[in-house]
């Protein structure tokens, strides 16, 4: 099958998404959960079953949580109390831009060496880079239609996509390489066309997979971790779309770029 | 060969099920711990799960040091004396298994504190934060008088005799009233200066104060001079002991602030469990479903190995131990969903290879041969991220925070162990098939 014809199909799906998702992170911005900005979260369980989740400013002690529990007729459990001060959270930012960025350079190394080409490395880094932004996007969108929040697990779901996409990327190229050294003379395109149709029915089941425990996880598995969940779902699908419709269509552009250029 | 690669597998599930099981099974059935005697030593094993602060409940605070007052070189003993210091006030609570670490992030010395099981941490962080200062502080008139003429912080002035003159102090009772009080020795070398206040004193009020905060004012009635003392007050038997322990885990080097804290209650931990575990069983039940349906044969070769891997990840989490943790169950999860991955790789590639002419057996080897690059490579790309997640060598620039830790930790162990239950299980039990 000839995927790589539709190349300027699947660049205008992502300049779509990456465009939205800039937007989205320019103009919203993200809702900060204390973990960044500092402040205290207390949860309160009422005897009804109810829970009900409040933030104050990190000055808010113990005692004041337990003097309103006290003062409410239902006297609520309160069954979490988070307080995080303001100078610790500039450091949990400043830790997550060092880890991506590691992160990131790691990516590039292992590839542009694994595959002896600088060509590779950046291809591979930019499409984990373009699922990166797209999380980043869709939950600066979340926080602002719905106040979702972005937290420390959130940077931990954005790292591990960051890993997950390249290993699918790494799949591709593997085949890529592996028909390079089959069919010397074809061109890339021809190349990266056949390595697709061979890798594309591996590479959707086993997002399915993963896409099954997180769908599970996300329905089932409680209120704590369901926006990291989200986090990663976010980024397994687009992880899987950026393997095969962004990090290989690069290389063949690429490739014929540097053709028209000689 | 095939035999012992098969005897293996089945002796490494057999053991890693004895250890994954929980102690209390359903129907009244336990799983005995390992306890023998082998000469006169005795060996035991239970095989627990280390739960974290947010599954078991409990607290952790974080308590940043402020040693901008001490001189550079003594700025590391400081923060070891305030650990330890801590560590006394902690065990008079007596939780077990409570940890405390330092760490250091850039200019900034931390105390980490981690309490299990304890929710109410308004007494433990009060405990904690004390400076627990003991000052003997003497009456000056002149100094502004309260209304009342009573004697304040503000209208007394420190005699010098200090927290730090202590040697030990303990909880006692009064022989004449019966009332609960604290009874002192000084050191050694402070006994002349207490002889000296006293006698200064003598008649007058001696006022002990305990970071600012009046515990009694006696009126001195003889000298005391063989360094043995005592402290009367409105104690209950609880507060004289609190004060005595206070008192005998000594003073904070260094001041310290609380800018950290978490607390979780047991039962959101157990309701936390409960739903990870449905939905792990869950999506689990979607993936066997799926890859039954999908590969057939090959699909219940995989979901064997899939059965082994949880079985594996599980008793290895309770060997090292792993310390199970929120993100740490849902990493453990993911991986299950990309443990198949692996399978699916070969599977996929075999299937080609038949396409291409060859033998079921002869295709199994080709197949398992091309796919391990494949595998390997993309592999080492989620060890390494895992690996900067984890942060094992406590770099300062990176994250050193629980949550991203017990994530990292379950991911890294479930690509490890996927690796082998993918490469050599499957293998093995394709082998078998293959012979059929």
């Amino acid at each position: 099958m000839d995927w790589m014809k539709f190349r300027p199909i699947y660049f205008a799906i992502s300049g779509v998404a990456l465009a939205f998702s800039v937007y989205a992170i320019v103009m919203w911005q993200f809702k900060l959960s204390i973990d960044f900005s500092g402040g205290t979260v207390v949860e309160y369980k009422f005897p009804d079953g109810n829970i009900k989740i409040e933030k104050y400013g990190s000055d808010f002690t113990e005692s004041k949580a337990r003097e309103y529990s006290q003062s409410l007729p239902e006297k609520p459990e309160i069954i979490r109390f988070e307080t995080v001060g303001p100078t610790f959270s500039q450091e949990i930012l400043k830790k997550t831009y060092i880890a991506l960025g590691i992160a990131a350079g790691w990516i590039l190394v292992w590839v542009a060496w694994q595959f002896k080409s600088l060509q590779f490395g950046i291809s591979a880094v930019l499409a984990t880079l373009h699922d990166t932004v797209i999380i980043l996007g869709t939950f600066a969108a979340l926080g602002h239609f719905i106040g979702v929040e972005v937290d420390i697990l959130f940077v931990t779901a954005a790292l591990t996509v960051l890993a997950f996409s390249v290993h699918d990327t790494i799949v591709v190229y593997d085949r890529i390489r592996e028909t390079m050294k089959k069919h010397g003379g074809s061109s890339m395109k021809e190349i990266a066309n056949r390595a697709l149709s061979e890798t594309i029915v591996r590479s959707l089941n086993n997002s399915l997979t993963i896409i099954f425990m997180l769908v599970a996880l996300f329905l089932m598995g409680g209120q704590t971790i369901k926006w990291f969940v989200a986090a990663l779902l976010v980024g397994t699908i687009s992880g899987t779309y950026s393997s095969p419709f962004v990090a290989v269509p690069l290389l063949v552009t690429w490739e014929e770029l540097k053709k028209k250029l000689k | 060969m095939r035999l012992g690669r098969l005897l293996t597998i089945l002796i490494l599930t057999l053991i890693s099920a004895y250890i994954a099981l929980p102690t209390k099974l359903p129907y009244g059935l336990t799983r005995p711990p390992i306890a023998f005697w082998v000469g006169d030593k005795f060996f035991f094993k239970s095989f627990d799960t280390k739960l974290g602060l947010d599954l078991a409940g409990g607290s952790s605070m974080v308590f940043e040091a402020d040693t901008s007052k001490v001189s550079q070189e003594d700025k590391e003993d400081a923060i070891i004396a305030a650990k330890d210091a801590i560590e006394r006030r902690i065990n008079l609570f007596g939780v077990a298994e409570s940890t405390v670490q330092t760490s250091r992030v850039g200019g900034f010395s931390r105390i980490i504190v981690e309490l299990p099981a304890v929710t109410d941490t308004r007494s433990a962080v009060a405990l904690i934060g004390q400076t627990a200062q003991l000052d003997f502080r003497e009456y000056v008139p002149e100094k502004e008088a309260s209304p009342s003429g009573q004697i304040t912080y503000e209208n007394t002035v420190s005699t010098g005799f200090t927290g730090n003159d202590f040697k030990k102090a303990r909880a006692d009772f009064d022989p004449q009233t019966g009332k609960p009080m604290i009874s002192f020795e000084t050191k050694e070398e402070s006994a002349k200066k207490f002889t000296e206040i006293t006698t200064r004193l003598q008649g007058k009020p001696l006022a002990i104060f305990l970071d600012k905060a009046r515990i009694s004012a006696p009126t001195v009635q003889t000298p005391i001079t063989t360094g043995l003392g005592i402290i009367q007050g409105e104690f209950t038997l609880e507060g004289a002991k609190s004060l005595a322990n206070l008192l005998n885990s000594g003073a904070l080097p260094i001041p310290i602030q609380l800018i950290e804290q978490r607390t979780v209650g047991a039962t959101l931990g157990a309701e936390s469990i409960k739903a990870s575990i449905t939905a792990g069983l869950v999506g689990l039940g979607a993936v066997v479903l799926f890859m039954v349906l999908y590969y057939g044969r090959l699909g219940i070769a995989s979901c064997f190995a899939l059965l082994i891997y949880g079985l594996l990840s599980l008793a290895v989490y309770k060997l090292i131990p792993v310390v199970l943790t929120l993100p740490g169950i849902a990493g453990f999860i993911l991986s299950i969903g990309m443990a198949v991955d692996s399978n699916i790789l070969i599977f996929e590639r075999l299937k080609e290879e038949i396409r291409n002419g060859r033998m079921f057996k002869d295709a199994l080897e080709v197949a398992f041969g091309r796919a391990w690059d494949s595998i390997r490579d993309a592999n080492i790309a989620t060890l390494v991220t895992s690996f900067i997640l984890f942060n094992p060598l406590n770099f300062e620039v990176l994250h050193t925070s629980g949550p991203i830790r017990g994530f990292a930790a379950t991911l890294f162990l479930g690509v490890v162990i996927s690796l082998f239950t993918g490469i050599f299980v499957t293998r093995t039990l394709l082998r078998v098939f293959a012979r059929k």
